[in-house]
């Protein structure tokens, strides 16, 4: 051939047309926000924001950092720049989901040194406030996975949780917090044991059998604290687990008090993330598992057995989350009140969907939320001109975002119709 | 190892699927079971597979009687099976794909995959079986997905092994490949259930061929004696015409142009790559080539239901490179899709509902918001009869109607309205051969009514017959026009391995 003359077409991009589409418009997410924190937060202030760092008893003490509110956001609004435009004409790939994360945890921080100007913060405060809030919803999105995994839609999460959490008050405040934890896990285990029964065996779609679960555990939750917990303070005042820390772990400055000063549920929610992650990808039982929800049949065909598989990992599921739900109460506040899981099993659910139905993805994601729940705590006592609804909303706006915008569209890895044996 | 089947009968609701069968084999032969879609094979078969439980009769192993819980069971007594439609998950590898269900442990339930991978290569070196044990199922051809499933079945230690259709998708090449290794199975003593709708395969390779119709064995034949046309009427119970019959063709204007189409894959690369070629009035243009060389993407392109990268496609005159499939199919244009599970049925929709699928939205199926079902049914009916699908009624789901039923329920779709360009992919895959017979009468009459028809096919015999003019494709391009009279199947089998 004598026609070498390289023909110059547009540059060879990799990404398919539905990718390019989302990298445009994360693209575009991204320079909206880095002219947001331009704007709002690199003009307005004016001083700085002082963060703690360390505690008053901790072994090592740091100083307390002073940040100059619009010189962060200048470097934030830079690096957002950056990334947007990065997405724009490569993409990340596969790390797209983290890049995100880690942008809109750049803005949170710009968000902090303009709420705090002027005035100093504890950063520790924020950041372990950020682990504990995450706790439920993490264990909210391994159970959803656990179930997904094996091709069942857990939308009873959030009846789940908070079946957990009541019977944490109860069994907490009449056999201690052992007890408590081992209850909460087996109520879970056996509203999942319904939602299993009603979606294997009678293949009640999975939605409305989810939703059933979740009516009624308010229900039967509500009606008891009013007619009997309000009545009996006695039955409604548990043991609050308190933190410990670890050895050597817990004396790193600021990592330290974050994540190895807590109470039993965060380290529970790390062994949870551990153990879910190997078993699923390491063991026999996650690749039947993973067999089972991807392709049934082909299950099937090979001598594994779905059904049995299905109630396997649907129970294993609840009781994560009836565990998890136990952390409201004693883990937390030590009593019990009516829908005090807000929602957070359905948060739950989105986490599991932003980190890919992985639990290091969903412990991730979770953190997000974590991080956009603490933040509203922690500035409702800083003097902000946000109006405090507004900061109560956050952790629910995040959620509509990610979900509804920007994770792009995931493949779950199930079919979740009902298996059928001849 | 002798298998002996005793009085095997099922029913589904309204049809009686296998009834009661009787059948042999032992191992070191190999026994080709022939029938009609919908005859009862792969129910026959699942039923031997533990998959499905048998309403009566009994499977006797060595004189004993059997008890298949499930396929565990059928596994463990030395059965395996390559289902119709492959049982591999897409999203594992291959050797994890191999050991499932039966899988090589360090300790305490954690997987050795070292060990898997080491199993696959011992079996794929015995058998001649190349295959990746890293590779991704969802990436690789059916070809290779065969070889793998092939490996699944050996890796459990199976005597007796059913093949349900094999070469329905499998290119002429891959076909020569798989007799070849079918036949070393057999030399190791392994018996072999071969189903296939392909008379000459059957011809070639069978010890012994059974032929069930409408449940029932209604004979058995001997290769050494038997011949196509002999075997077809058993089949079918009336002598079949296998010849395709047609006048010269006197091709009109251009229905379908297509310049310089270029059109990606999934991965971003170029599958199709500047291809221009045009089907015109009373014309069947076919297109040949080994699965995989830009014929799905082309396809795709045509229908809409992938984005055109470069080029133009007019139909008709009218620039249709961007349209979506409803546009298209307006333009008066029939699809069958060559997956008919994937992009051809709504498996859990009725037929009903199925054949509406293209026109639903439009009288008389419809009127404003509110379906006709009355309507719609007698549409049903109508194309259940005159295509002759086998099926209890009309209100029942796609997915229990069998491989090549399911087949027929398409092609009636897309053949039972007037168009003017007719695109099909593998038209026949998996269809008897009466049904083939009546299928490609239809597309020659199609022809002659004045339509612009289309056939792809991996089918040397299919395309050379049908065809009016040959296109071959070859890595995205046309490297090849033939008419059929001037070239001979090997001439096109270099240019599709990619000779020019
Ligand atoms: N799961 C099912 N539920 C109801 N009916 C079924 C089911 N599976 C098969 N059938 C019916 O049983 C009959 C036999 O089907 P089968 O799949 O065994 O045919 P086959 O001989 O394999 O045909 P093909 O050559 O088309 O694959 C058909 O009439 C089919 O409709
Ligand atoms: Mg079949």
């Amino acid at each position: 051939m004598g026609n070498v003359t390289a023909v110059m077409t547009r540059p060879t991009d990799s990404r398919s047309p539905a990718e390019l589409r989302r990298s445009r418009v994360l693209a575009i997410v991204y320079l909206v926000l880095a002219l947001l924190v331009l704007w709002a937060f690199g003009f307005g202030s004016e001083g700085s924001a002082t963060f703690v760092i360390s505690r008053p008893g901790d072994a090592i003490r740091v100083g307390d950092i002073s940040v100059p509110g619009a010189g962060l956001a200048f470097v934030v609004a830079a690096v957002l720049a950056f990334l947007g435009a990065r997405q724009w004409m490569a993409g990340f790939g596969s790390k797209t989901n983290l890049v995100l994360a880690i942008g809109l945890g750049l803005v949170a921080l710009s968000f902090l040194a303009w709420a705090a100007d002027g005035a100093s913060f504890s950063l520790v405060g924020l950041l372990q406030e950020a682990i504990k809030r995450a706790v439920p919803i993490t264990f909210g999105a391994v159970s959803g996975l656990l179930c997904e995994r094996t091709g069942i839609i857990n939308i009873g999460i959030e009846g789940m949780l908070l079946g957990g959490a009541f019977t944490g008050a109860i069994v907490g405040s009449t056999l201690g917090a052992t007890a408590a934890m081992i209850a909460a896990a087996l109520v879970g285990g056996l509203l999942a044991l319904l939602l299993a029964v009603l979606t294997v065996k009678y293949r009640v779609d999975q939605i409305i059998a989810g939703v059933v679960i979740n009516i009624f555990v308010l229900g039967l939750t509500s009606f008891y604290t009013s007619q009997f917990l309000v009545a009996n303070p006695a039955l409604n005042n548990a043991p609050i687990m308190r933190a410990f820390g670890i050895p050597l772990l817990a004396d790193i400055p600021l990592i330290g008090p974050v994540l190895f000063d807590q109470n039993i549920f965060v380290y529970a929610m790390y062994l949870l993330v551990a153990i879910t992650t190997f078993t699923l990808f390491r063991t026999r039982w996650g690749l039947r598992t993973r067999a089972v929800g991807e392709k049934p049949r082909a299950a099937d065909t090979v001598g594994i057995n779905v059904y049995r598989t299905k109630y396997r990992n649907v129970i294993i599921g609840g009781l994560v989350a009836g565990f998890g739900g136990a952390y409201f109460t004693i883990g937390s506040v030590g009593r019990f009140d009516e829908n005090m899981t807000a929602g957070r099993g359905f948060i739950g659910l989105a986490a599991m969907i932003f980190g890919r139905w992985h639990p290091v993805g969903a412990v991730s994601a979770a953190l997000v939320f974590g991080l956009a729940d603490s933040l509203q705590v922690k500035l409702g006592i800083l003097d902000t001109p946000i109006p405090s609804e507004f900061l109560a909303m956050a952790p629910y706006l995040v959620t509509i975002v990610v979900v509804a915008g920007l994770v792009g569209r995931s493949r779950p890895p199930s079919d979740y119709t009902a298996y059928v044996k001849e | 190892m002798k298998l002996e089947l005793k009085g095997i009968t099922k029913r589904f609701p309204g049809v009686v699927a296998n009834d009661h069968v009787d059948l042999e084999i032992e191992t070191g032969e190999i026994l080709c079971l022939l029938g009609e879609n919908g005859a009862g094979k792969s129910t026959l078969m699942n039923i031997l597979y533990g998959l499905y439980s048998a309403d009566e009769g009994d499977i006797v192993i060595d004189g004993k009687v059997q008890n298949f819980a499930g396929p565990g069971d059928a596994i463990a007594a030395g059965i395996g099976m390559v289902h119709q439609h492959f049982m591999l998950v897409p999203v594992f590898t291959v050797a994890e794909n191999v050991v499932l269900g039966v899988e090589p442990m360090r300790s305490a339930g954690i997987l050795d995959l070292d060990e898997a991978r080491r199993d696959v290569e011992a079996i794929s070196n015995q058998y001649n079986l190349a295959v990746d044990p890293n590779a991704v199922i969802e990436e690789l051809p059916v070809g290779i997905q065969q070889r793998v499933e092939i490996i699944k079945v050996l890796f459990r230690d199976a005597e007796i092994l059913v093949f349900d259709e094999p070469t329905a998708v499998l290119t002429p090449q891959e076909v020569d490949e798989f007799f070849k290794i079918v036949d070393k199975l057999k030399q190791d003593g392994k018996g072999i259930i071969f189903i296939t709708h392909k008379l000459k395969e059957v011809l070639e390779i069978a010890d012994r061929i059974a032929v069930l119709r409408r449940g029932a064995v209604v004979g058995t034949a001997d290769p050494a004696t038997a011949t196509e046309s002999g075997l077809a009427e058993m089949m079918v119970g009336r002598p079949v015409d296998l010849m395709v019959h047609k006048a010269p063709s006197h091709p009109g204007e251009a229905v379908l142009s297509v310049s310089d189409l270029t059109v990606m894959n999934i991965q971003g690369r170029k599958a199709v790559d500047g291809v221009s070629f045009e089907v015109r009035r009373n014309e069947i243009v076919g297109i040949a080539g080994v699965q995989g060389n830009g014929q799905t993407e082309l396809v795709e392109a045509l229908t809409g239901l992938r984005e055109v990268a470069g080029g133009t496609v007019l139909i008709q005159g009218e620039d249709h490179t961007d349209s979506n499939p409803r546009q298209i199919h307006n333009a008066g244009v029939a699809h069958v899709p060559e997956d008919r599970q994937r992009s051809g049925l709504i498996l859990g929709f009725t037929l009903t509902e199925n054949f509406v699928l293209d026109s639903y939205h439009a009288v008389p199926f419809s009127e404003g918001i509110k379906m006709d079902w009355k309507a719609s049914r007698e549409e049903a009916n109508r194309l259940i009869e005159e295509f002759d699908v086998r099926t209890p009624s009309s209100e029942i789901p796609a997915s229990n109607l069998s491989g090549g039923n399911q087949q027929k329920v398409i092609v009636a779709r897309e053949f039972g309205r007037q168009v003017d360009l007719v695109i099909a992919s593998q038209p026949t895959r998996g269809v008897d051969v009466g049904s083939i017979e009546f299928i490609h009468e239809r597309i020659v009459s199609e022809r002659d009514a004045g339509s612009a028809v289309l056939i792809v096919s991996t089918e040397l015999d299919e395309v050379m017959a049908l065809s009016d003019r040959i296109l071959v494709m070859f890595d995205g391009r046309i490297v090849a026009e033939k008419r059929p009279e001037e070239t001979t199947n090997a001439e096109l089998g270099l240019y599709m391995a990619g000779a020019s």
